[in-house]
C-alpha cells in the first residue's frame, strides 16, 4: 500500500519500512525547539521531576526567546535568564532577538525529511520544506529531550492540489484562510493537511511557510509539501543539505482530496473571534481600526514587507491608527533595512519594532485595550488574543493590513487612490 | 479504570481556546495556583470562583484549539475538574491533558442534551448517564489509560522504569 509523506517521515523516524494511518508508533526525533513561552516550565520539571536528569541529545535541541523578547517585566527577565543560563551550562544551541522561532528554525536549522517536536502549535510551518513538524506541550518537550523519543500516532492526510495561479494582490494568506474557512477550525483536527499539485510550483518558499504555518488552526498536526527546485533553491541559499526527499506514492490513501483552482482565491478577511470565520475582505470594507500589525511567523518575512512598503510608499498611516510593522527575522530585518523598506515605513508613520511574536499573542508591546479593533497578519484573531478581553481582531494579508493602516478602517490595496 | 462518580455539569460551547482558558496576560503569574482565578476569564469571568472540585465540564467541539501552552489543561486540572466531556478535543491539548492526568471524554451527544447545573453520573470507559439516557464512551488505548492512572507522562514513565 502507498504511503502518505506523513506516513513516510514517520516511518523512517520508527525505523520500519511502512506506516500507516491509525497506528501509534514510537520515534526517534531529529530536532527539539522550544521558546520562551514555555521553556522555563520545561526546565522547573527536568530539575524537580526528573530522577538522574540528562539530555539524550543535546545537538537536537534550539532554545529562542521571540515571546517577550526584550523582556518585559521582571519576570519575564527571570524567565529568560532561566533558559538562557540553563541553555549555556548544558551547550544548547540559543537564540536571543534574532527572530520569531519558526523564522528562525525556517532560516538555519529545517531539513527536508526531518521529524521534528517544537513547543509551540506553529511549529507545523516546517512542511514548507517537507519536514514534518508538530506541535507539544512542555510535558512531552521534555520526555524527548531526556529520551530522544517521543510516540506518535499516524495522521489521516488531507490532500490539496492546487492547480493555476494566485490573481494579482492575492497571497497566499488569503489561500490558507480560504482553506481554513472552506474545513473550519477543527477540520484537520488529528490530520496531516498535504499540498500539491502544479499550482506549488507558482509559490514561493514564503508563500509556502504562510500556508503550513497556519494548518494548525484547521486542528492539524502536520503540514507537508513535496520538496521541489523552489524548496531546494531556499536550503541552497541557507546551506543545507536534506535528510531525506519524499513524495507521497500515487497510490497513498487520503482522507479526503481538495481540488483547489489559485486563480479563484479573493482577498479575505477572518472576523472575530475565530480563524474559520471568514468572508471576502471586501464585506468588511469600512470597519474601523485602532492598531494594524504587519508582522509574525505567519507574514513578517521580506516578501511581506515588500508588499506592505510598496502600497505605503508616498503615503501616510491613518492618523487614527497605529501601525506596528515587526520583521519576522533578524535576518528580514537587515535585508528590509538594505532595501530601504524601514525607511519606507518610518516615514509614513509607523512604528518599526525588533522582530518577536509582538501582539500576535498579546504579549510584548502593542497589544489592545478595550473595545479596540486590530487587523492583524498575525495567527490568531481569538477572543482576547491581542489584549483585553473585549477586543476585536481581524486577520487578513500584508496588503489589506497595510492598506486598512493607511485608510483607518478596513480597505484592500485596490481601494486605494493613485498617490 | 472503572470508577463512576456523579458529578455537576458546566457547559461550555464550541471552539473553546487557549486563550480563553487561560489569557496570554496571565501566563506570567509563577504558579498555576496564582493562575488559577482567571480561567476562561475573557469568556466567563466568575466561572473560575464557581466551579468546585469534582464538578465536569461539557463543551462542544474543538474543545482546547489554539496554543500548546500546558497551563491550559494544568488549571483545569487545578480548579479540581473531575474531566471534560467535548464533541472533540484539538489535539495539542488532548496530548497535554493526557501528560498532565486530566480525563478527557469525547462524545457526540451530551453537550446537546445536558443543562448547566444538571448531575450526571459518570462511569470511566463504559458510558455517562444523564435524565435515565447512557451516552457510552468509547475506550481510549491502553497506552493512554496508563499515562491518566499515573496521574501524568512524567509519573508514568518513572513508575515503568521502576523508579516509583
Amino acid at each position: 500500500m502507498g504511503m502518505t509523506i506523513a506516513e513516510k517521515i514517520i516511518a523512517g523516524a520508527a525505523g520500519v519500512t511502512e506506516a500507516h494511518a491509525g497506528e501509534i508508533h514510537y520515534v526517534e526525533l531529529d530536532r527539539l525547539m522550544s521558546n520562551d513561552g514555555t521553556t522555563h516550565l520545561t526546565i522547573d520539571m527536568y530539575n524537580t521531576k526528573v530522577k538522574n536528569p540528562r539530555i539524550k541529545d543535546v545537538d537536537k535541541l534550539v532554545w529562542i526567546v521571540d515571546h517577550n523578547i526584550p523582556a518585559d517585566s521582571p519576570k519575564t527577565a527571570a524567565s529568560h535568564k532561566k533558559m538562557r543560563d540553563f541553555a549555556k551550562e548544558h551547550g544548547i544551541k540559543f537564540h536571543e532577538g534574532e527572530g520569531v522561532c519558526h523564522q528562525v528554525m525556517m532560516e538555519k536549522y529545517v531539513r527536508p525529511g526531518e521529524l521534528i517536536f517544537g513547543a509551540d502549535s506553529h511549529t507545523c510551518a516546517y512542511g514548507a520544506l517537507g519536514a514534518f513538524g508538530t506541535g507539544v506541550g512542555c510535558t512531552d518537550y521534555l520526555y524527548a529531550m531526556v529520551t530522544g523519543t517521543s510516540w506518535l500516532m499516524v495522521p489521516e492526510t488531507l490532500r490539496f492540489n492546487l492547480t493555476g495561479k494566485l490573481p494579482e494582490g492575492v497571497y497566499a494568506r488569503d489561500l490558507i484562510l480560504t482553506i481554513i474557512g472552506k474545513i473550519g477550525a477543527n477540520g484537520a483536527n488529528y490530520k496531516a493537511m498535504e499540498f500539491g499539485g502544479e499550482g506549488l510550483a507558482t509559490l514561493t518558499m514564503s508563500d509556502r511557510i504562510a500556508i503550513c504555518n497556519l494548518c494548525v488552526e484547521a486542528g492539524a498536526k502536520t503540514a507537508l509539501m513535496p520538496v521541489d527546485s523552489v524548496a531546494m533553491e531556499y536550503l541552497k541559499e541557507h546551506d543545507r543539505e536534506p535528510k531525506a526527499v519524499y513524495d507521497s506514492d500515487e497510490d497513498a490513501e487520503y482522507a479526503e482530496v481538495y481540488d483547489i483552482d489559485l486563480s479563484e482565491i479573493q482577498p479575505i478577511v477572518a472576523k472575530p473571534h475565530f480563524v474559520d470565520n471568514v468572508v471576502p475582505a471586501v464585506t468588511c470594507k469600512g470597519v474601523k481600526i485602532d492598531e494594524a500589525f504587519l508582522g509574525s511567523c505567519n507574514n513578517g518575512r521580506i516578501e511581506d514587507l515588500r508588499v506592505g512598503a510598496a502600497l505605503i510608499k508616498g503615503r501616510k498611516v491613518s492618523p487614527t491608527v497605529r501601525f506596528l510593522v515587526v520583521p519576522a527575522s533578524r535576518d528580514v530585518y537587515v535585508q528590509a533595512m538594505k532595501e530601504g523598506l524601514l525607511d519606507i515605513f518610518m516615514e509614513a508613520g509607523a512604528i518599526v519594532m525588533n522582530p518577536n511574536c509582538s501582539v500576535c499573542w498579546g504579549s510584548c508591546q502593542g497589544v489592545i485595550g478595550e473595545n479596540e479593533v486590530l487587523i492583524s497578519t498575525g495567527t490568531r484573531n481569538f477572543k482576547g488574543r491581542a489584549g483585553h478581553s473585549n477586543s476585536f481582531v481581524y486577520l487578513a494579508s500584508a496588503a489589506t493590513v497595510t492598506a486598512s493602516a493607511i485608510m483607518g478602517e478596513i480597505a484592500t490595496a485596490d481601494m486605494l487612490q493613485e498617490v | 479504570m472503572s470508577d463512576t462518580f456523579a458529578a455537576k455539569v458546566w457547559v461550555l460551547g464550541d471552539d473553546i481556546d487557549t486563550d480563553i482558558i487561560i489569557p496570554t496576560e496571565y501566563l506570567a503569574l509563577k504558579t498555576v495556583e496564582d493562575m488559577k482565578p482567571y480561567a476562561f476569564s475573557p469568556l466567563r469571568p466568575e466561572l473560575a470562583g464557581q466551579i468546585q472540585p469534582g464538578d465536569i465540564i461539557v463543551a462542544g467541539k474543538n474543545f482546547g484549539c489554539g496554543s500548546s501552552r500546558e497551563q491550559a489543561p494544568e488549571i483545569i486540572k487545578a480548579l479540581g475538574v473531575r474531566c471534560v466531556v467535548a464533541k472533540s478535543f484539538a489535539r495539542i491539548f488532548f496530548r497535554n491533558a493526557i501528560n498532565n492526568g486530566l480525563l478527557l471524554i469525547e462524545n457526540p451527544d451530551l453537550h446537546d442534551a445536558v443543562a448547566e447545573g444538571d448531575i450526571v453520573e459518570v462511569t470511566v470507559n463504559e458510558g455517562i448517564l444523564h435524565n435515565g439516557t447512557t451516552y457510552p464512551i468509547a475506550s481510549l488505548p491502553q497506552n493512554l489509560v496508563e499515562i491518566i492512572e499515573a496521574g501524568g507522562l512524567v509519573k508514568a514513565m518513572r513508575k515503568r522504569n521502576g523508579l516509583e
